[in-house]
This record gives structure tokens, C-alpha cells and sequence, in this order.
């Protein structure tokens, strides 16, 4: 591997994103371009944006690698990823931007005129917001790390100063252009190397991934262990070793028996070819045709886990606060739910690649098998499979294309939280509104910054499931009562609120604190959508129905604004006049 | 076994919740003594029949506010009237709803609360004994009456008690009114708003496109145009808030008509994020500021002027400015007239008034400016904000 070229890569998108960023605002010099200037941004290019901050480094390196390591489960995450959009699209859309609001705090405020719900609302941004950048920066160290060999915290730090820089220096005024830009670039870097991997297949007599073996290791492979490790071994391997294996030092040819063996970090081993890959203990041991299969991964509770994630999927997307502020940039409702669509659309497009990454990475990486870091197959997958000068440009542009993944993302949740920081907390210290926001763009970077030093890694995919997860159970219920049910209160939506975001916290703290329970607590603390939503919806209904005297006033004039197509023409000025 | 208990910690965690968040919902009034209890009761439910009471004298307004009222008083029957016919009926009786306008004849006439003996009050129901008629005011007018019967017979404590609930009604009725003053009073702003861009303007711009007509009939043929769109936005009669797009459409017209006066002189330059053109500002309150940045940029010298419009996007704000290189001005003229001296600087005042009024008090306008140096003006319109969002 070239690390010049790929840090290259990085380097320059990262300074075309700040480039674009700071000259990127339409500019008229005469009355004659003014009509261009202040013509609104077409949908596509909306979408564009909505979709180039919506794909992060879950979506760009993280879920090939669980499709790699999971197989059919794992194709679930790229579904509900996008068909989140298809539900956002007929339910929430246009009601939402007719609704005026620009966050989700103010639709909570709008809608229920209630300065409460507001503030937890805007509490659970901040949570969603946390939560889901936290994986961004652990996305961007693994990448450095695969990439320049530098330690796993320097890619976070490196990410975060990138974001503080653009945000606070004032550049990033224009984010549609930007996030636009980064959309085509990731899918240019993730479909241009999908070409080349299937032509290098085609060359290769196309090897079937769907064999009734587990993957075997085609050459002499050589894994260095970077973090001490526990794998299973199906049969018995003879390898070479160099470092601690089973607690003892080796130097030189070794015998695993079928079983568990633990190898220390620093370690390296060396595989004959043709020798089956021993698997990392949390990565589910499947030969190819199992891993064509769903439901075929071991773990307890299958069936419910897929269910669980596509609940999370699906619903959370509606409650994601960074994609939820870019439709505001749509002149009206009409114009939302055209750039809605157009998304779908986008976003599947993009989702056609990481399957082929994960099919081709069991084929030519299996070696990720062993190390447990799958999520790094985008990134190695174009070397291993292609190999020679194509395939250090690959990887450049791969590089490329992961960088404005982890900024895009970065970019925009921390402008959403640092905003609602800055309106519910911090401006009601700092009378300064540039200070206030300053401040509160530092408190959004720092704080994930901070838990990344100290939270285990999980897969990248995954990781962000958990913040779909909180974001379907306390917003999607709000989302959906609120937009399409008068009778809820401001009682009841700050009940659900609690009780949503509270469960959800809690089950994914749980989870991730104590990763090996087993059983059906376990299958339902990791995946808490499929109870927690429910639960925090009929909270919410619930606690409306007793309330019912709290329903907001006027609730009919805001449910008329909220659904009235923009084409039929109504008395829209409620004053005085139109009550009498 | 760690994760039975782990599991049942979070359960037991989850019900605690959510039964202190049921407590928190319902129990709320269970404190306190038997008086305490009392007043929030009584206050409660007068606070659930204010707010729609708030639209006036209305059919709507007051069928929703009528059962809470009829609780207050705690009768079988309470109608509401206004001087011609029933306009809301709670309880029993609801059939025979048009003998309460009747019953209340002597009150609207009178002025005062009057009694309906048990003869009239049987017509409505066989049960009820007696009935209290008492009228409603605004501005000290009668407009209507609230009539409640009983299943006893009148005595004083009725009456009292239906009379204060008459006064509580008026009161809100009265408040109505002011609401409704105080509409119409932001109307006439914007209305005097636009009778003052109109004069000048309006001689100065026909006598400009009068000088075209001859040697380019083409401009002056747009000029025309643009300058009946210009109108017809500005003359506009809907709505106080307007799409930040739509009022730069408008300042584009105006600044074509402007630099067909002035030719050359006059240059103009607009920087915009497209994420802000959807914002709601209040109507006209970027024009003013424009047609000031024209007059002070370019009175008094023979120099070129030049007039920077921008509005960018920071976080849940859109910060519009509007700058010219001119003469600038003394801060302490600019600083008099904000507060509502009569000057030169009228539309300064306006503009800074309404952007205060639906935005709140620290999103006033921000004048910076010194003789000789130009002057910046500067606002900043949240994206959202409850006072446009309710329009």
C-alpha cells in the first residue's frame, strides 16, 4: 500500500470541502444576476446534499463490513437505511416543512406551543447528535490507522479540529453545495472501485462466495495482531507464529487445535494457503452458503434482532436531527417530499456497493475474519483484489470518498447540535449570539471526541443503529402523533419523550457495558427499538387521552397548515379578521 | 444470572419511571389544602374557558368555552347570547336553546342582570325553577347575554355567582378587542409603510422611465414591468411575513428602477445562501433599508455608491445585512430615531419596531455607522420562530 497517496486523497477532499465551504455562497454583482441568486435550490441537488450528509462512515465503511462478516442479516442495514426515507417521505415531509420548523425542538414548540417539550426535545437532539458522531470519529481512526499506521485516537482528533475549523471560522455557511459535492464524490469512490473489483473477479474465473466451505486463506497470508484477540478454530491448522499465542511465547511453527486460542497483540502469524481462516469469537463462523443465508449467524433470537433492526431503521430515520434540517431549505411542502423521493433514490443507488464489497472481502481480505476489523474492507479490498498501481489509486479514491463520509456527517450533526446548544443552553448565558454558537459548536465536537477515547469500538454500522434506535423511539412516535393526530398533548409527548429516550439510553448503556449477556435479555437490550417505540407511542397516547384538557389551542388552524397542500388557495392569514 | 439481573434492574428502573411520570401527570393538584384546592380548581377551569373566549363573540368561540363556564357555575342549563339569537347551549334543554335569547331580552335591554321566574324557565324543561339572565359588555356595550337556569329557585347566591361569571366573560371579551386593536394597529403599520415608500419613489421612477421611452422603448417597456410588480408586491394586502426569495425579488425591481435614475452610479452587490431564501421575515423590512443604503449612499456626491446586500446562514439564524459606502451618520442620529424620534429616518424605525415585535427584543436591528464611513445595518431573523409560525 502507497500511504502518500492515500493520505493525498484524504487531504484533498478534506480541503475541497473547506474550499467550496468558504467561496460557495451565490454572489451577484449586477441587479441582472439577482434573479439567479435568490432562485431556490432544486431538488435534486437538495437531495443531494440530504443524502451527502446522510451517508456517513457507518454507511460508507461500516456496512460492507458487517455484510462481510454477516451476511444476509447484515444486507438488512443497507435496506432500512434507505426505506427510513420512503416512510420519512409519505408521513413527515411535507407536513414538517409546512410546519415552519427548522429543528425538531421547534416543531415540538410549533406544534404543542410548550416550551417543555421543547427543551427535552432539544436534550434528545443532543443525545441523537452525540451518539451518532461518536462512531464517525472512531470510523476516521480506524481509517488512519488502516491507511498511515497512526494511532486509532489521531484520526478522531484530526476530524474534529477539521470540523471546529470549518464551523467556527464561519465556513461552512453554505452546506448544501458542500454536502451535495461529498454525495457525488462517495459515490463515484465507492462505484468507480466496484468496477474495477468485479473485472479483477471476472479475471479471477469469478470464484463463487457461496461455496458450502468456510473462506480459506488462497496465498501464504501474514496477520499482524494489532489488539489481543480470542478466535475460534474449526480444525485443525498448522501456521507459523511470532509473539504470545495461548499465553506462551512462540517463535516459529505451531498446531491450533479445533477450539478457542487466544493471541496477543504484536503478534504475527502466518497462514499456509489453502488453510481455513480461524474467526475472531464475536464474528459468526459461516461457510459461504450460510452466509448467503438469513437467519443463519448463531446468535440467540435471531429472527427478533432482524425485526428489531429494521424497526430501528426504518422509523429512526424520520428522527435523525441532522437530515431533518437540511428539508428546510425547500421552498414548501411540495418541494420536501419531491426531494424526499429523489433520495430514495440516491441513497439506494449508493447501497447497490457495499454488498459486493462484503461479498468479494470473504474472497480476497478473509484475513478481516481473524482480526475482527471488517470494517475496514472498503478501504483494503481494492489492494488485495486489484493489487499494483490501479490498486493504490483505488485505495486513494476510497480514501477519498471515506473522508468525506466521516466530515459530512461530523460536519452536520455538530452544526444541528451546536445550534440547538446555542439556542436552549448556551445563549441563555452568553448574550453574544457568535460566542454563544462558538461555544456550543466546541461542547458538540469535545464531548463525542472525549467518549471515543474511552468507549470500545463496535462495528461502525451498528454503532449508529443505536443512535436510529434512540431517534425511533422518542422522535418517530412524536413525529407521527404529532403531525397526524390532534389530540395529542404536551403531557403526553413529554411523557413518551422520557420514557422513549430513557428505555433506549438505557438498554443501549446496558448493552454495550456488558457485552456478552445472553439470551432474551440480551437480544433485547442490543436491539431496543421494537419495544421501546411502542412503548414510548402508547405512553404518548396514553398519557394524552387523561390530559385531554391540555390539548393545545388553536390545534385545528396548525393541523390545517400543517396538511394543506400548497396549491389549494387558503385564507392563510389567521388574524383577527379571519375569526370573525 | 448477570444478565437476569441486569435486565430486571433496568424493567424495575423503567416501571419506577414511568409510574413517577403518571404521578407527575395526574397528582400535580392533589396538593395542598381544601381552600387551595379550591381556587386552582375554580381558577383552572376559568383559565380552559379564556382562551377561546379570545376570538370574541362567536358561535365557535363560544360553544367551546360554554361547558366550562356552565362548571363554573355548577347549573343544569347555561346558554350564551348575543343581542339576536342563542349562540351556544350546555346541559339539559338543548332543544328548546332559542327561548334563552328571549329570557334574556330584559337583561340586553336593561343593561342589568335580571330574573327568568319559574313560568319562563318551565317552557325550557319541566325540572328547572328559576333562571338568570345577566348581560355581556365590551367596551361598556351590550352584545350579548349569558343565561343559566336552575332546578331551584332563584335566590341571591345565583345570581352573584352568574353575574361575577358574566364579568370574568366580558373581561375576556374586552380582551378580545385589544387583540383585535392591536392587529389592526400593526396593519396600519405596514400600511403607513408602504404610503411612505410610495411618493418620492414613485415620481422618480415614472420620470426615469419617461426619459427611456424615445431612445430605448424596450427598457422602458421592462422598467414599466418591473415597476408594476414592484407595486404589486408592495401594495400587497395579505400577510405580515413573506419569504426571504420574495422580498429580494422585490428589491431587485426596486434597484432596477433605482439604477435607471442613476445609471453607473449606482452599484449594487448581493451575496446569498440559498439554505436562508425559504426564512419568513416580516413584510417590506428589507426594502426600506435598501431604498436608505440608495439615498444616503449617493446623496450628496457625484461619486459612484455602492450598496451591499448579504444574507447568510449561521446555525438556526439567517443574518441579512444591507451596507452602503456613503456619507454615513452621526450613531447619535441613528440612536435617536430607533427610539422613535421623527427624522430622517423613518423606515429605520419601523423596520427595528416589527422585527421586534415577532422576534423578541434582542433581534432589533443593528446600526453601524460613523461619519463618512458608510453605514451597515444589520438584522438577524430566526429560522423559526412561534410568532410567524402562528400566522
Amino acid at each position: 500500500m502507497n500511504p502518500t497517496l492515500a493520505a493525498a486523497g484524504m487531504a484533498l477532499t478534506v480541503l475541497v470541502t473547506i474550499g467550496l465551504a468558504a467561496y460557495s455562497s451565490r454572489l451577484a454583482r449586477t441587479t441582472g444576476d439577482f434573479y439567479v441568486a435568490s432562485r431556490s435550490v432544486p431538488a435534486w441537488w437538495n437531495a443531494s446534499a440530504i443524502s451527502g450528509e446522510y451517508l456517513s462512515a457507518a454507511s460508507f465503511l461500516g456496512v460492507a463490513g458487517l455484510i462481510m462478516a454477516g451476511g444476509a442479516d447484515a444486507v438488512w442495514f443497507p435496506v432500512g437505511y434507505a426505506v427510513g426515507y420512503v416512510l420519512l417521505l409519505a408521513l413527515v415531509a411535507a407536513p414538517l416543512r409546512r410546519s415552519g420548523a427548522y429543528t425538531l425542538p421547534d416543531f415540538c414548540e410549533a406544534r404543542l406551543r410548550s416550551s417543555k417539550v421543547r427543551l427535552i426535545a432539544s436534550a434528545l437532539v443532543v443525545l441523537i447528535g452525540w451518539l451518532y458522531v461518536l462512531p464517525q470519529l472512531q470510523g476516521a481512526g480506524l481509517a488512519l490507522q488502516i491507511l498511515l499506521d497512526t494511532p486509532t485516537w489521531v484520526g478522531g482528533l484530526l476530524v474534529s479540529i477539521t470540523v471546529l475549523v470549518v464551523i467556527v471560522g464561519g465556513g461552512m455557511r453554505s452546506v448544501t453545495l458542500v454536502q451535495g459535492f461529498q454525495y457525488w464524490l462517495k459515490v463515484v469512490a465507492i462505484m468507480v472501485p466496484v468496477l474495477f473489483l468485479l473485472a479483477a473477479w471476472r479475471a479471477d474465473a469469478s470464484p463463487s462466495a457461496l461455496t458450502d466451505a468456510p473462506p480459506v486463506f488462497d496465498d501464504r497470508t501474514t496477520v499482524r495482531i494489532e489488539n489481543p484477540i480470542t478466535v475460534n478454530v474449526s480444525e485443525q491448522l498448522t501456521l507459523e507464529a511470532e509473539g504470545t499465542v495461548d499465553g506462551a511465547t512462540v517463535a516459529g511453527s505451531l498446531t491450533w487445535q479445533p477450539g478457542q486460542h487466544t493471541v496477543a497483540d504484536g503478534t504475527t502469524l502466518v497462514f499456509p494457503a489453502g488453510a481455513t481462516v480461524p474467526h475472531l469469537s464475536s464474528v459468526p463462523q459461516l461457510t459461504g452458503a450460510g452466509w448467503g443465508q438469513p437467519l443463519q449467524s448463531g446468535e440467540e433470537h435471531t429472527l427478533y434482532r432482524t425485526f428489531a433492526l429494521m424497526f430501528a431503521l426504518f422509523l429512526g430515520t424520520m428522527g435523525l436531527p441532522h437530515v431533518l434540517v437540511r428539508f428546510y431549505t425547500n421552498p414548501d411542502g411540495r418541494a420536501a417530499r419531491r426531494t424526499a423521493l429523489v433520495v430514495i433514490g440516491l441513497v439506494g443507488l449508493f447501497y447497490l456497493a457495499p454488498s459486493v464489497y462484503g461479498m468479494l472481502g470473504r474472497l480476497y481480505a478473509p484475513e478481516l475474519l481473524l482480526t475482527g476489523r471488517t470494517d475496514a474492507v472498503v478501504l483494503l479490498l481494492p489492494q488485495a483484489a486489484v493489487g499494483g498501481l490501479a490498486g493504490q489509486w483505488l485505495t486513494a479514491l476510497v480514501a477519498a470518498g471515506a473522508a468525506a463520509a466521516f466530515l459530512a456527517t461530523a460536519t452536520g450533526l455538530t452544526v444541528t447540535v451546536a445550534g440547538v446548544l446555542s439556542q436552549d443552553v448556551v445563549s441563555k448565558r452568553v448574550r453574544d449570539p457568535i460566542v454563544s454558537f462558538r461555544i456550543a459548536a466546541a461542547a458538540a465536537v469535545l464531548v463525542p471526541l472525549l467518549l471515543g477515547l474511552v468507549a470500545e469500538s463496535l462495528p461502525l454500522a451498528r454503532a449508529v443503529s443505536l443512535a436510529f434506535a434512540v431517534a425511533a423511539a422518542t422522535f418517530s412516535p412524536l413525529l407521527l402523533l404529532g403531525i397526524w393526530w390532534p389530540k395529542l398533548t404536551d403531557a403526553g409527548a413529554a411523557a413518551g419523550l422520557l420514557l422513549g429516550g430513557v428505555m433506549a439510553t438505557a438498554a443501549i448503556a446496558i448493552s454495550t457495558l456488558v457485552p456478552d449477556l445472553a439470551g432474551w435479555p440480551g437480544a433485547l437490550l442490543s436491539q431496543p427499538a421494537a419495544w421501546a417505540m411502542p412503548a414510548a407511542l402508547a405512553t404518548m397516547v396514553g398519557v394524552s387521552l387523561r390530559t385531554a384538557h391540555r390539548i393545545t389551542p388553536g390545534v385545528d388552524r396548525i393541523m390545517i397548515r400543517l396538511h394543506t397542500p400548497e396549491a389549494v388557495a387558503v385564507q392563510r392569514t389567521w388574524t383577527a379578521r379571519g375569526l370573525r | 444470572m448477570d444478565a437476569w439481573v441486569l435486565a430486571l434492574a433496568a424493567i424495575a428502573g423503567a416501571i419506577v419511571l414511568g409510574v413517577l411520570i403518571a404521578r407527575w401527570v395526574r397528582g400535580r393538584a392533589r396538593m395542598g389544602t381544601e381552600s387551595q384546592m379550591a381556587t386552582y380548581r375554580t381558577l383552572h377551569i376559568a383559565s380552559l374557558a379564556a382562551p377561546a373566549l379570545r376570538g370574541g363573540l362567536t358561535e365557535a368561540g363560544t360553544a367551546r368555552s360554554v361547558k366550562y363556564l356552565r362548571g363554573l357555575l355548577g347549573v343544569p342549563a347555561l346558554a350564551i347570547t348575543d343581542r339576536f339569537s342563542t349562540l351556544a347551549w350546555d346541559g339539559i334543554g338543548d332543544k328548546q336553546r332559542e327561548f334563552a335569547v328571549q329570557h334574556a331580552e330584559a337583561a340586553l335591554d336593561s343593561g342589568s342582570p335580571v330574573v327568568i321566574n319559574a313560568e319562563q324557565a318551565r317552557d325550557v324543561s319541566e325540572m328547572f325553577r328559576s333562571g338568570i339572565a345577566a348581560p355581556l359588555t365590551s367596551d361598556d356595550v351590550v352584545i350579548g347575554a349569558l343565561v343559566a337556569y336552575s332546578n331551584l329557585p332563584a335566590g341571591p347566591a345565583l345570581m352573584r355567582a352568574v353575574e361575577e361569571v358574566a364579568t370574568f366573560t366580558s373581561g375576556q371579551l374586552d380582551l378580545a378587542e385589544l387583540d383585535r386593536t392591536r392587529a389592526r394597529s400593526a396593519e396600519a403599520e405596514v400600511r403607513v409603510l408602504r404610503a411612505q415608500i410610495s411618493p418620492h419613489f414613485i415620481f422618480n421612477s415614472l420620470t426615469a422611465i419617461a426619459s427611456f421611452v424615445r431612445t430605448d422603448p424596450d427598457r422602458a417597456r421592462d422598467l414599466l414591468l418591473d415597476f408594476a410588480e414592484f407595486t404589486r408586491y408592495s401594495f400587497r394586502s395579505h400577510g405580515r411575513y413573506t419569504a426571504l426569495a420574495d422580498e429580494l425579488r422585490s428589491v431587485e425591481q426596486y434597484l432596477l428602477l433605482e439604477q435607471a435614475r442613476f445609471g453607473d452610479r449606482l452599484q449594487v452587490r448581493l451575496r446569498v445562501d440559498p439554505e436562508v431564501l425559504s426564512v419568513r421575515i416580516p413584510f417590506l423590512c428589507i426594502q426600506p433599508l435598501v431604498e436608505n443604503a440608495v439615498r444616503h449612499g449617493l446623496e450628496g456626491r457625484d461619486a459612484q455608491g455602492t450598496v451591499s446586500i448579504t444574507a447568510i446562514e449561521r446555525g438556526p439564524e439567517c443574518w441579512i445585512s444591507v451596507e452602503d459606502d456613503g456619507v454615513g451618520n452621526d450613531p447619535q442620529v441613528i440612536r435617536r430615531s430607533l427610539s422613535g424620534e421623527p427624522g430622517d429616518h423613518v423606515g429605520l424605525a419601523n423596520v427595528d419596531e416589527r422585527l421586534r415585535q415577532a422576534f423578541g427584543d434582542d433581534h432589533g436591528l443593528v446600526v453601524e455607522t460613523a461619519p463618512m464611513a458608510g453605514t451597515k445595518v444589520t438584522m438577524r431573523i430566526p429560522k423559526f420562530a412561534e410568532a410567524v409560525s402562528d400566522e
